[in-house]
């Protein structure tokens, strides 16, 4: 992904394809677009850039007429267009491919790609016409399946690119990529841009999102950044440094990352009395082999390792979403029986898991009923919690998560990605646990929200909390750990002082003994 | 992003040696597994039937199957239209109660001396505007279609009492020939006009799920209906045009179920939309939608009509033991259903 980089000459010219104009778009409690200026040329490949919650998805669906605009105009190849459903957009020309794979599971591959244009003969759809079709279209952006084949037989990679598929079928004037490469891998990374290259040189004008700053300074010709849901500026990616490109996104100098490692750095747990969290060869066949951990409180503890070496397999029999076939628990030097989420819970641990949308925040309630949710949880359903405190409480962690909109009224649905993770966040903060863990509380949100949680989970453990945490990404656990446990085919290996530790350390550890696994990068 | 799927690679399919070639997950098997239901429903069907076969005499007949048919006629008719409801994921809950609005609205125009064409435009016009009316309230307010159909079911039937809480019979010559009509077919087994005309709607109704886009549409919907909407399909318009075949059907069965019975009364088909449901469901339709035939609908009404027929057949059996069947079965498939499923993902 490092071939002529951001050397494209913007081959665009002429009068916008797509033009937007004071765009404002307003949910219950949130602005999520205020008077947002976007243009979009043939020809391009135009990157829209934003952290969580700028306003990207919304803007994009104003365009694709999925949410409609509350002011602004838009307009498509120079006629002012007000779209009430994508499947006008689509007639204008306007083609999309979301980020969650919208396509539907149960039809072939062929269907999903030809849905609503299927080849007809005499009335009725011509099944073969139709896959020879859809072979047609996977052949050109090199992908070789059976276009007979169930879509859901196939792994998620696969069917977004069939999704893209669908998009290149129509032969689009505008052709919408919203974060078409996380499920991606290199070489598919690779393929698809040269099917975005092909397709701008043929004149189709490309709106680009994505949250890998390689992809966007690789294919993008121009750049718009939103943020807070408005407008930042429009640039060519040539002229942007990156380092410009993310103080625009932002809105801040980068310095405060730094100041975190020293910040964090700075408190000490004491580890002579009792831990917190004491396991004594804790294991399950098949999850993870036999081991002991101690977390003290007001300590960090981070887990180290490949994706499936055992982290969150570990994590979870602490929790007890598995249940643990050996071992002993104590918590605080009290012997506890996990045997379920709930037994753990009222030991005090609480578990912010990998998987945000199964994670059980009540999208349409609240962020002050979610939170409210989870304090009465925590206290049974006999004693209510006092108003004021319930207040208090909310206050404090909206402003401690810095969640945006600071309004506790907000519905969690109309909420960013990243805001709700603040808001699961909250939901186990107010339970008071003893011990957190959290299982990749950062990943796939942007490099403001990750300082907060870094900052916050350093706080915390300050404050006394004792925390777990688990990363993808070996320099962030290292930044935020006092300990590291490094743990390699379901066995901890190793556990290092996080302060002394380099990350070249850590993975000579992994990579000892190893049986030539390849190591997992994370991109973002 | 270093990819961990593993590529093998596959000699036959691939011209080009960098793009990544994947089979599908599955196995090859001789049945795709989307027929898998309907297939296990079709060896149901035929091991029950060979079991009363091998028990009784005269079971094991071409017109016992022929009988199955006419006794059911109305019953495949009703399956049909609620699989189209179920394959989108909704469910219609007042087919029963417009089959008895239907049979009363035949008798009682009848009686008032319409002419019998006039009056089989009128009950079908009936049904398929109250479908069409539950479609437009469902879609538009986007309320569940349990509720919106629930209530269509209770004013179906309150209009049907409505005309009269009488039964009245039907002497009409046209519909008295409906009744007693035959089609002889070569071997000697006669099937009704009802049979004729139930196999129809089922043979338009597979022509129109597989080979038109409104039918392929039915399935996305079914599939996911917000992916459906994004890719730009009318799912508005499928959304309603399904109750409203539903209604339609509803209808037509009520015709026919009053060719078989002869009478109107508001009392007819209680809880036949449950034995339509059934039906469906036996049938390898998917609940939740986006999967199923209407082959396996009709294959489910067999079932439900060849356990009636074994307990009559042996005599010493109460009725009732045709409903502990009917839901042992249903709970079976349901399950099995649920197991398929969580393979699947």
């Amino acid at each position: 992904m490092t071939e002529a980089a951001t050397a494209q000459k913007p081959s665009s010219t002429g009068a916008p394809v797509v033009e937007m104009r004071g765009i404002s778009i307003e949910f219950p409690g949130v602005k999520a677009l205020q008077d947002v200026d976007f243009r979009l040329l043939p020809g391009e490949v135009h990157a829209l850039m934003g952290e969580n919650g700028a306003g990207k998805s919304t803007l994009i669906k104003a365009l694709t007429g999925v949410y409609t605009i509350d002011s602004g105009q838009i307009r498509v190849g120079g006629a002012p267009v007000s779209f009430a459903r994508p499947a006008e957009a689509q007639a204008a020309g306007v083609s999309t491919v979301y980020q969650e794979v919208n396509l539907c599971a149960n039809l072939t591959v062929a269907e999903n790609i030809l849905l609503g244009r299927e080849p007809r003969k005499a009335g009725a759809i011509d099944g073969r016409a139709m896959r020879a079709r859809a072979r047609e279209v996977l052949t050109s952006i090199g992908l070789h399946i059976d276009p007979a084949s169930t879509l859901s037989t196939h792994p998620i990679a696969v069917q977004q690119l069939v999704a893209i598929a669908r998009a290149v079928a129509v032969d689009a004037s505008v052709l919408i990529l919203d974060e078409p490469t996380s499920s991606l891998d290199a070489d598919e990374v690779a393929e698809l841009f040269r099917i975005m290259r092909t397709l701008r040189d043929k004149g189709t004008a490309i709106l680009f999102v994505s949250h890998f700053l390689d992809q966007v300074y690789e294919i993008s010709d121009r750049m718009t950044v939103l943020r807070n849901g408005k407008l930042v500026g429009e640039y060519l990616t040539a002229e942007l440094s990156r380092l410009d490109l993310i103080s625009a996104m932002i809105g801040r100098e980068l310095g405060e990352m730094d100041a975190l490692a020293r910040m964090t750095a700075s408190h000490e747990a004491d580890s002579s009395r009792v831990p917190t969290l004491r396991a004594r060869g804790l294991g399950r066949v098949g999850s993870i082999e036999p081991m002991d951990l101690d977390v003290h409180a007001g300590e960090v503890v981070g887990l180290a390792g490949l994706l499936g070496s055992g982290r969150t397999e570990l994590v979870r029999l602490l929790f007890g979403a598995d249940r643990p076939e050996r071992g002993t628990i104590e918590v605080d030097g009290k012997p506890v029986s996990i045997r379920n989420p709930r037994n753990a819970i009222a030991a005090g641990i609480a578990f912010a898991s990998e998987d945000r949308k199964g994670e059980g925040l009540i999208a349409d309630l609240s962020i002050r009923d979610n939170l409210v949710l989870a304090m009465q949880a925590s206290r049974g359903w006999a004693r209510p919690v006092p108003r004021r405190l319930k207040d208090e409480l909310i206050e404090k962690y909206i402003e401690l998560l810095d969640i945006r909109p600071a309004n506790p009224d907000a519905l969690i649905r109309n909420l960013s990605g990243g805001n709700q993770q603040k808001v699961i966040l909250a939901r186990w903060l107010v339970t008071q646990p003893k011990l957190l863990i959290l299982d990749e509380p950062t990943r796939g949100i942007d490099i403001g929200a990750k300082a907060q949680i870094m900052k916050l989970v350093a706080t915390l453990a300050a404050e006394g909390m004792a925390v777990i945490f688990i990363s993808a990404e070996l320099e962030e656990v290292l930044r935020i750990s006092d300990r590291v446990v490094v743990l390699r085919d379901r066995q901890k290996i190793a556990e290092l002082e996080g302060r002394s530790a380099s990350v070249n350390d850590v993975m000579s550890l992994i990579a000892s003994h190893s049986d030539g696994s390849t190591l997992e990068r994370n991109a973002s | 992003m270093m990819s961990a799927n593993v590529t093998t690679p596959t000699p036959a399919t691939t011209s080009d040696p960098v793009a990544p070639v994947r089979k599908p997950a599955t196995k090859g098997s001789l049945v795709p597994p989307r027929l898998l239901p309907v297939l296990a429903t079709f060896v149901l069907f035929v091991l029950m039937f060979g079991t009363g076969a091998a028990r009784y005499e005269n079971f094991g007949t071409a017109q016992t199957v022929a009988n199955l048919l006419i006794d059911n006629s109305f019953l495949i008719v009703l399956a049909v239209g609620m699989t189209f409801v179920i394959l989108t994921g909704g469910i219609d809950l007042s087919v029963g109660s417009v089959v008895a609005l239907s049979t009363m609205v035949a008798a009682w125009g009848l009686q008032a001396g319409l002419p019998a064409p006039l009056i089989v435009l009128l009950v079908l016009a009936t049904g398929t505007v109250f479908g069409l009316l539950q479609g437009l309230i469902i879609q538009r307010f986007d309320i569940q279609p349990f509720i919106v159909t629930l209530a269509g079911m209770f004013l179906a039937r309150g209009l049907a009492f409505l005309i009269s809480a009488e039964s009245i019979s039907i002497k009409d010559e046209t519909f008295r020939g409906m009744s007693g009509g035959a089609v002889t077919l070569p071997g000697d087994i006669v099937i009704t006009y009802g049979v004729v005309i139930a196999l129809t709607v089922l043979a338009i109704a597979a022509y129109v799920l597989h080979r038109t886009r409104f039918g392929r549409t039915v399935y996305a919907v079914g599939g996911n209906e917000h992916s459906a909407m994004l890719m730009g399909l009318n799912t508005a318009r499928v959304k309603v045009g399904v109750y409203t075949i539903s209604g339609f059907c509803a209808s037509l069965a009520g015709l026919l179920f009053s060719f078989y019975m002869l009478s109107g009364n508001a009392l007819h088909a209680v809880g036949m939309e449950l034995d339509a449901i059934a039906a469906v469901v036996i049938g390898g339709t998917l609940l939740a939608g986006g999967a199923g035939y209407v082959v396996g609908s009709l294959l489910g009404v067999l079932v439900l009509g060849t356990i009636q027929t074994l307990i009559n057949f042996d005599g010493t059996l109460s009725s009732w033991w045709t409903k502990i069947f009917i839901g042992a079965l249903l709970l079976a498939f349901i399950v099995l259903q649920r197991a398929a499923l969580r393979r699947r993902q």
